[in-house]
């Protein structure tokens, strides 16, 4: 299964930094998000997209995870030559993982 | 009991100029807010007052003023905007030239200066403040002489001194996202401004509509299909109690739609730390709030928890470094990819050839996998097109137009050239790069001015 099936996303900038928010569809799913969207596996899955690190935080209360991937933006804001120089795809592309349910 | 209805009408220059006059004439607000400043804009401003002393604010909103404002004024719906960019009382002045030219009474516009503190930055470099970058660490060493831009973001203490002077229209420069809707809560409500969990909520709504239609079914990535239309999408408003409990709403008739689940994409857009989101005064903490339906298109927030401040403020810089162009050329099938690749190598190898001195160069296949990179794979190896972009970042223009000269040339390369995305030869575009930092608040001291119209 993949984190699209059971989650939605919205991402933006900050600097260089992107930060995403994956939320729950079904709250009752937010427990298998803290399961298995860890902080490491969203570093594997952006391997060569963030050159930082990725910092994880938890709203129980939204049903959310937020997570922080430094060094994303190849300079960020005005300076990327990204396409998506501000990130507003990346949680679209976190979406993608495939998590064991 | 009292609630104040808070309209957001503009997330940020450019954002359509229908919306604010839908949330004017959409049903019954008391506020309407306006972002028009985002990172950078500020130093294009700089710029266009620097050939023009009566420019180097946001014109878009003075034009949208001339249309709304004798029907703001005539229904005390009170206007909060911070289109003042670097000359808030230029921007004060032609609103004042407006309602004199139409004969509209009863203006009363408020002005709140003092974020500019470039005249400040040498003082304070001799006081040992370090202003280095905030997200980089690097030294400010590196780029304070070529500084054209530094302003505080003010909070809501100034809107709310203008407020309380009986402003009706209150212009700000460089301002939080948040303090234009907090302002008027704490005028409206009386909140102290050490009741941090009533401060908190104000902050948090404010943030809610901050972003305009994205509260509401825009950019809503839960479920863009299901949002109906979406061309007439009905911007936020929040209705806020004294207590500091909020719904967040939007006129009835209006696409799109507020739901929790749109409601709750946005609390976490450009989110950092969810216990700690920096204002001026106070910070807020995201990590109790709840959010439930209470109505069709009616989503309440509560549980906002807040605590004093830092004793800082956030500062955004910008300064010039160097320039960009970006080339982009539509290759077809057959083997759309591989003459996009050829392509790109003989471009890479006259630019070696030539020796030009790139900060950086970048390729992307658009429609194959320009956004999402390896991420999500590309599906197949032979699309039916796919867009050749290559994008260069050079310290001077020359090199960005000698790039340009190489463009055309490649018709000649792999068959199928269709031609120029972008139109005739690419000009270089002058970056201006941004420089967060902080500053103590007792080096910024916010002034508000109230001006009568006729």
């Amino acid at each position: 299964m993949r984190l699209i099936d059971v989650a939605h996303a919205r991402s933006g900038d900050k600097g260089d930094s992107v930060n995403i928010g994956l939320i729950a569809r079904d709250r009752s799913d937010y427990p298998l998000l803290v399961r298995e969207v860890t902080a490491e596996r969203v570093a594997h899955h952006f391997a060569g997209v963030c050159l930082g690190e990725v910092k994880r935080y938890e709203l129980p209360n939204l049903g959310a995870l937020n997570f922080i991937l430094t060094s994303a933006l190849g300079g960020g804001g005005t300076t990327s030559l990204r396409v998506d120089a501000q990130g507003k795809a990346m949680g679209e592309a976190l979406l993608f993982m495939e998590i064991d349910v | 009991m009292k609630t104040v209805r808070i309209a957001n009408g503009q997330a940020f220059w450019g954002d359509s100029p229908a919306a604010p006059i839908a949330q004017v004439r959409g049903g019954d607000i008391d506020y309407l807010t306006l972002d028009y400043l985002a990172e950078i804009t500020m130093s294009v401003l700089r710029k266009q007052y620097e050939r023009d002393p009566d420019a180097g604010y946001a014109r878009d909103f003075v034009d949208l003023m001339s249309e709304i404002m004798q029907e703001c004024i005539e229904r005390d719906i009170k206007v909060i905007a911070n289109a003042g960019g670097v000359n808030p009382q230029g921007c004060a002045q032609a609103l004042l030239d407006v309602a004199a030219s139409k004969g509209i009474s009863g203006l009363r516009v408020g002005v709140v200066t003092g974020d500019d503190i470039m005249a400040q930055l040498d003082g304070m470099v001799g006081e040992g403040v370090p202003l280095q970058n905030l997200d980089t660490g690097q030294s400010f060493e590196e780029v304070r002489d070529r500084i054209v831009s530094a302003n505080a973001y003010l909070g809501a203490e100034p809107i709310t001194r203008a407020l309380a002077d009986g402003a009706n229209v209150v212009i700000t420069g460089r301002c939080t996202d948040p303090g234009l809707v907090l302002g008027p809560l704490v005028h409206e409500f009386g909140w102290r401004w050490d009741d941090w969990d009533l401060l908190a909520a104000g902050t948090v709504a404010g943030h809610t509509i901050e972003c305009g239609a994205q509260a509401s079914g825009g950019n809503f990535q839960g479920g863009w299909r299901t949002m109906d239309d979406l061309a007439h999408v009905g911007y936020p408003i929040v209705e806020v109690s004294a207590d500091g409990t909020f719904v967040v709403t939007k006129h009835p008739g209006t696409g799109g739609a507020v739901t929790t689940a749109t409601v709750t994409e946005q609390l976490l857009y450009e989110l950092g730390d969810p216990a700690t989101y920096l204002s001026p005064e106070v910070t807020a903490d995201f990590t109790a709030l709840q959010v439930q339906e209470v109505g069709p298109d009616r989503v309440e927030v509560t549980g906002a928890r807040g605590r004093p401040p830092t004793d800082s403020l956030k500062v955004s810089m910008a300064y010039p470094d160097g320039f960009q162009g970006a080339a982009m050329i539509t290759y077809a099938w057959p083997d759309a990819l591989a003459k996009a690749e050829l392509a790109d190598s003989i471009l890479r190898t006259r630019l070696k050839d030539l020796g030009l001195p790139l900060r950086a160069i970048r390729t992307d296949l658009v429609g194959y996998n320009s956004v999402h990179g390896r991420v999500v794979p590309p599906e197949g190896s032979d699309p039916a097109e796919v867009v050749l972009r290559v994008s260069i970042w050079a310290d001077d223009p020359d090199t960005v137009s000698r790039f340009a000269a190489e463009i055309a040339p490649l018709v000649m390369g792999p068959p199928g050239f269709t031609g120029l995305l972008a139109g005739g030869r690419m000009r270089p575009s002058r970056v201006m790069a941004y420089w967060p930092t902080l500053v103590p608040k007792s080096v910024v001291d916010p002034q508000v001015i109230v001006r009568d119209g006729v």
